[in-house]
C-alpha cells in the first residue's frame, strides 16, 4: 500500500498536516485574546454594555478554539521525536531548550489564567478579571515568540557550533533567539493572527446583517474588524515586504523559487504574475510578468541584475510549484484583504457601513481569508526552506527517524480521521455559536458547564455553592 | 567536568519529577474516566468529569514539559527513544485528542452524549494502555545502532509490553477510585470503596508481575536487585510496597479515612517509580546509553536550568493553590442544569 512513498514524503506530509491543522487555532486565539482585552478595556473605560456582551459572546468561543489548539499542541511536540528523531538528536540542544522556555513561560500563564478569564468575572473583581485577560493575552504572544524563534533559526540559523558527534550546539544565546529572520517573522506573523481574527469578527458580523439580525454588538463588531482591517493590512504588506527583502538576503533560492525564476537576468528581472513552474524542465511556462519590475520590487532598481535557480545546484531546489504558488494565494488574499479595507473606509465616509449588503457579503467571504493566507505564508516559507531542515545544513532526508514508510503512513491516516471528527465537531459547535448575534445580558461560559480548556485555575467548578464540606470525612 | 556531571544529574531527577508528576496527576483523572462504564448513570458521570474537569488541563501541560526537557537536556535520548515507541505515542497522542475534547464537547449536545462518554473512556483507556507499553519497550531495552534507533515498528509487542501496558492501566484505575471515594459521597462513594478495593488487588498483582518478570529481561538488572551490595538499597522498597499495600486495604476495610487510600496509592505509584529508578539509573536508554553520553552541553542546560529553577517553583504554587481552591467533595446536585 505504501510502496509509492518513501517514509521522508510522509513524514513531511504528517509534520504539514497535523501542524497546519494546529495553526488555524494559535492564529486565531492569538488575535482575539487580544481582541477580547481590547473589548474588556473598552469595557471597564467607557462603562457600555454592549462591549461586554461582544466581549462575553466571543469568550465562548475562545474556549472552544483554545482548547482544540491545546490538544493539537500536544502532537506537536512529540511530532520531533516520533518523526524527526535524527532532526531531533542533532538540533535539540538548540531547539529544545527555547522549546522548554515556550512551556514554562506561555503554556503555564496561559493554563493559569485561562480558568480567572473564563468563568471568574463575578469571583474576583472587575480589576483581576482584567488582569487575567491581559496574562492570557501575553500568554499567546510570549508562545508565538519562542516558536517563531526555534522556526526562524531553523531558517537562519546563527550563534551555534558544531560538536565531535555533529550537534548543533549553542555558542551564544543571544544570537541564536534574536537571528536574523526572527523579527520579521513575528511581525508578520503577529499581524497575519491580528487580521485573520478581524476577518472573522468581520465576517460575523456581516452574516448577521445580511440576515437582519444584527444588533449594536454586531455594528460594534463590524465597525472595530473593518476599522482593524483598513489599518493593519497596508501595515502586513509593509511588513511582508521587508520580510521578503530579508529573505533574499538570507535564503535567496526561496524567493527564486517564490518568483518563478529559473533563469538568472543580467538586466533587471521581471515580476511574474502566472505561470506553470515545471521543476524538471527549470522552465516556467504560460508566464505572464511585467519586465523588471521583480528587480524594482527586490533590489528597488529596475535594471538590477538577479540570478536564477539555475546558479544554485538542482539538488538544492526547493520545490518550485508548490512554492510559487503558494506564495501568490498568500499575497493575493493579502491584496483583497486591503481591498476590504479600503471599502470600507469608503462606506465608512458615505455612511453606508451598516446597510450595504454587496459590502456584507464581501466581508462575509473574506471570513477563511486569513486561515488561508496564514497557511499559504506557512507553506511557502517551510516549503521554501527545503531541501533542508536547518537551512543550508542539515538535509531533511537525513533528518527523518528510522522508520519504515508504513508505520509513518498509517499514523498519518489515523491523524486525518481523528483530526477530522474532532474539526467537524468543533467547528459545528463554533458555528452554532456564531449564528445568532450577541444580544443585551450575554451570558458568559456558564458555570455549571465544565469547559474544556479551564486551565489549572479551577474557577469553572469552584462555584462556592458546589464545595460542600471542607475535604473532611462526612 | 565536575559541573556538567552535577547539571546533568540534575536535570534526570528534573525529568523524572516531571515525569512522576504527570504520572500521578493524569493517572488519576485517567483513571476517572476508566471508571465510566462501571457507572452508567448520567449524573455519576457528570460528578466524575466535574471532579477532575479544573484540574487535569494543567495535569496534561506536566506531559508536556516531560517531553520538552526530554528532548532539551538529554535530546539523543529523545531521538531514540520516540521512534523505539512510535507506535503507542501516536495512539497515545490520538487518545489524548479524544478525550481532551470530550471535556467540552460533552456538555454541548444531549443527542451525541453518550458518544463523547465513549470518546472519553475509550481515549483514555488507549492513553492508559499506552503509556504502559511505552514504558515496557523501554525497559526491556531498546536497539541502538549508532546514534538511532535500530529496530522494528513492531518491536513493542511482546508479552512483556502488554503486561506493563494492564498494569498501568489498573494502577490508573486504582488512581481514580480512590480519588472518586474522597471526592464524592452517597452511593457513588459506596461503590468508589468496592472498585478500590478490586483496583488494589489487581495492582499488586501487576506490581509483583512486573518485578519479578523484569530482573529477567536483562543481566544488569538481575545484578543490580540480587547481589550484595545492591540489595541493601533495593531491599527496602518491596518492604516498603507490602507495608504500604497493609495499610491501604486496612483503610479500604474499615472505612475510616477518605482521603487515605488515594494518598496511600501515590505511595505505591511512587515505590513502584522507586523500584523502576533503582532498576534504570543511571541509563536513559536502559543497557544503552546513560544520561552522561546523552546529555545536552552544559550550555543548554544551564540555560535552561535558570528558567526551571524560576518558573518552575511558580507552576507549584499555583497548581497547590488549584487544588486548595478545588478542595472537598463536589456536589452533585450543582453541577449541571
Amino acid at each position: 500500500m505504501w510502496d509509492g512513498f518513501d517514509a521522508v514524503t510522509l513524514a513531511r506530509a504528517q509534520f504539514a498536516f497535523t501542524m497546519s491543522f494546529h495553526i488555524i487555532f494559535p492564529a486565531f486565539s492569538i488575535g482575539l485574546a487580544s481582541y477580547l482585552a481590547v473589548l474588556e478595556g473598552l469595557w471597564l473605560f467607557t462603562g457600555r454594555d454592549v462591549y461586554l456582551n461582544v466581549y462575553r459572546y466571543w469568550l465562548k468561543i475562545f474556549a472552544i478554539a483554545f482548547g482544540m489548539g491545546v490538544v493539537s499542541g500536544i502532537v506537536m511536540s512529540y511530532q520531533f521525536g516520533t518523526n524527526w528523531a535524527a532532526f531531533s538528536d542533532k538540533a535539540g540542544p538548540i531547539i529544545g531548550p527555547l522549546m522548554a522556555y515556550e512551556v514554562l513561560t506561555a503554556f503555564f500563564l496561559e493554563a493559569g489564567f485561562l480558568g480567572v478569564m473564563l468563568f471568574g468575572m463575578e469571583r474576583v473583581g472587575k480589576g483581576l478579571h482584567f488582569t487575567a485577560t491581559l496574562l492570557v493575552a501575553i500568554g499567546t504572544a510570549i508562545s508565538a515568540f519562542w516558536i517563531l524563534s526555534v522556526n526562524s533559526w531553523m531558517q537562519t540559523p546563527q550563534g551555534y557550533a558544531i560538536n565531535e558527534v555533529g550537534q548543533f550546539v549553542p555558542a551564544d544565546w543571544w544570537k541564536i533567539i534574536f537571528n536574523p529572520s526572527f523579527p520579521y517573522r513575528l511581525v508578520h506573523m503577529v499581524i497575519a493572527a491580528y487580521l485573520t481574527t478581524a476577518l472573522v469578527v468581520g465576517a460575523v458580523a456581516a452574516f448577521h446583517f445580511l440576515t437582519r439580525q444584527a444588533g449594536e454588538g454586531s455594528r460594534v463588531m463590524l465597525s472595530m474588524a473593518m476599522w482593524m482591517a483598513a489599518l493593519v493590512a497596508p501595515v502586513q504588506i509593509v511588513a511582508g515586504d521587508l520580510h521578503g527583502l530579508n529573505t533574499r538576503h538570507h535564503q535567496p533560492t526561496k524567493i527564486m523559487a517564490m518568483e518563478g525564476h529559473f533563469e538568472s537576468h543580467e538586466h533587471g528581472a521581471p515580476l511574474y504574475l502566472f505561470g506553470i513552474p515545471r521543476q524538471a524542465e527549470g522552465r516556467l511556462d504560460y508566464a505572464v510578468g511585467i519586465p523588471k519590475a521583480s528587480s524594482l520590487i527586490l533590489q528597488h532598481d529596475l535594471n538590477a541584475p538577479m540570478q536564477g535557480l539555475d546558479s544554485v545546484p538542482r539538488e538544492n531546489w526547493p520545490p518550485v510549484y508548490i512554492v510559487f504558488w503558494s506564495f501568490r494565494i498568500m499575497v493575493g488574499l493579502g491584496m483583497l484583504m486591503f481591498a476590504l479595507g479600503l471599502t470600507s473606509l469608503v462606506m465608512r465616509w458615505r455612511g453606508t457601513l451598516y446597510e450595504t449588503r454587496w459590502f456584507h457579503m464581501f466581508a462575509l467571504c473574506m471570513g477563511p481569508a486569513g486561515f488561508i493566507a496564514v497557511i499559504s505564508g506557512w507553506v511557502t516559507t517551510e516549503v521554501g526552506r527545503q531541501p533542508f531542515t536547518i537551512y543550508g545544513l542539515l538535509r531533511t532526508g537525513d533528518s527523518i527517524s528510522p522508520l519504515a514508510s508504513p508505520a509513518v503512513g498509517s499514523s498519518l491516516i489515523a491523524f486525518i480521521i481523528v483530526y477530522a471528527i474532532v474539526f467537524a465537531a468543533g467547528m459545528f459547535y463554533i458555528f452554532r455559536l456564531m449564528r445568532a448575534p450577541p444580544h443585551p445580558g450575554e451570558e458568559g461560559p456558564r458555570a455549571g458547564e465544565v469547559t474544556r480548556a479551564s486551565g489549572i485555575t479551577p474557577a469553572p467548578s469552584v462555584n462556592p455553592a458546589r464545595v460542600v464540606g471542607e475535604g473532611r470525612a462526612t | 567536568m565536575n559541573f556538567s556531571f552535577d547539571l546533568t544529574v540534575i536535570f534526570a531527577l528534573i525529568i523524572a519529577f516531571a515525569v512522576f508528576a504527570y504520572v500521578v496527576m493524569d493517572g488519576f483523572d485517567l483513571g476517572v474516566a476508566l471508571m465510566f462504564p462501571f457507572f452508567p448513570e448520567r449524573r455519576d458521570r457528570d460528578v466524575m468529569m466535574n471532579s477532575v474537569a479544573p484540574v487535569w488541563d494543567g495535569n496534561e501541560t506536566w506531559l508536556v514539559l516531560g517531553g520538552g526537557a526530554l528532548f532539551a537536556a538529554f535530546p539523543l535520548a529523545y531521538a531514540i527513544l520516540m521512534p523505539a515507541i512510535y507506535t503507542p505515542a501516536i495512539a497515545m497522542l490520538l487518545g489524548l485528542v479524544f478525550r481532551g475534547v470530550a471535556f467540552e464537547f460533552r456538555w454541548r449536545t444531549e443527542r451525541g452524549r453518550f458518544l463523547w462518554d465513549f470518546a472519553f473512556f475509550g481515549g483514555s483507556l488507549i492513553a492508559a494502555l499506552a503509556q504502559g507499553i511505552a514504558l515496557g519497550t523501554i525497559l526491556q531495552g531498546v536497539k541502538v545502532t549508532g546514534r538511532a534507533y535500530g529496530g522494528g515498528w513492531w518491536d513493542w509487542v511482546t508479552p512483556f509490553t502488554m503486561l506493563t501496558g494492564v498494569s498501568v492501566v489498573a494502577g490508573y484505575a486504582l488512581l481514580g477510585a480512590t480519588w472518586l471515594l474522597m471526592k464524592t459521597s452517597g452511593d457513588l462513594q459506596e461503590r468508589a470503596y468496592r472498585y478500590s478495593r478490586i483496583f488494589t488487588f489487581a495492582t499488586l498483582f501487576f506490581i509483583v508481575a512486573v518485578s519479578l518478570a523484569t530482573p529477567f529481561l536483562e543481566a544488569a538488572y538481575w545484578r543490580r536487585w540480587f547481589e550484595w551490595p545492591g540489595l541493601l538499597i533495593t531491599a527496602p522498597v518491596p518492604l516498603a510496597v507490602a507495608a504500604t499495600a497493609f495499610f491501604l486495604l486496612r483503610a479500604l476495610m474499615n472505612r475510616q479515612r477518605e482521603v487515605q487510600p488515594f494518598v496511600l496509592s501515590l505511595v505505591l505509584f511512587f515505590l513502584s517509580f522507586v523500584g523502576l529508578g533503582v532498576s534504570i539509573w543511571p541509563y536513559v536508554v536502559p543497557g544503552r546509553v546513560t544520561i552522561w553520553q546523552a546529555a545536552s552541553p552544559e550550555s543548554s542546560q544551564a540555560f535552561m536550568l535558570v528558567g526551571i529553577s524560576i518558573l518552575v517553583p511558580i507552576i507549584l504554587i499555583y497548581t497547590a493553590y488549584a487544588y486548595w481552591i478545588f478542595r472537598g467533595k463536589v456536589d452533585p446536585e450543582a453541577g449541571y442544569h
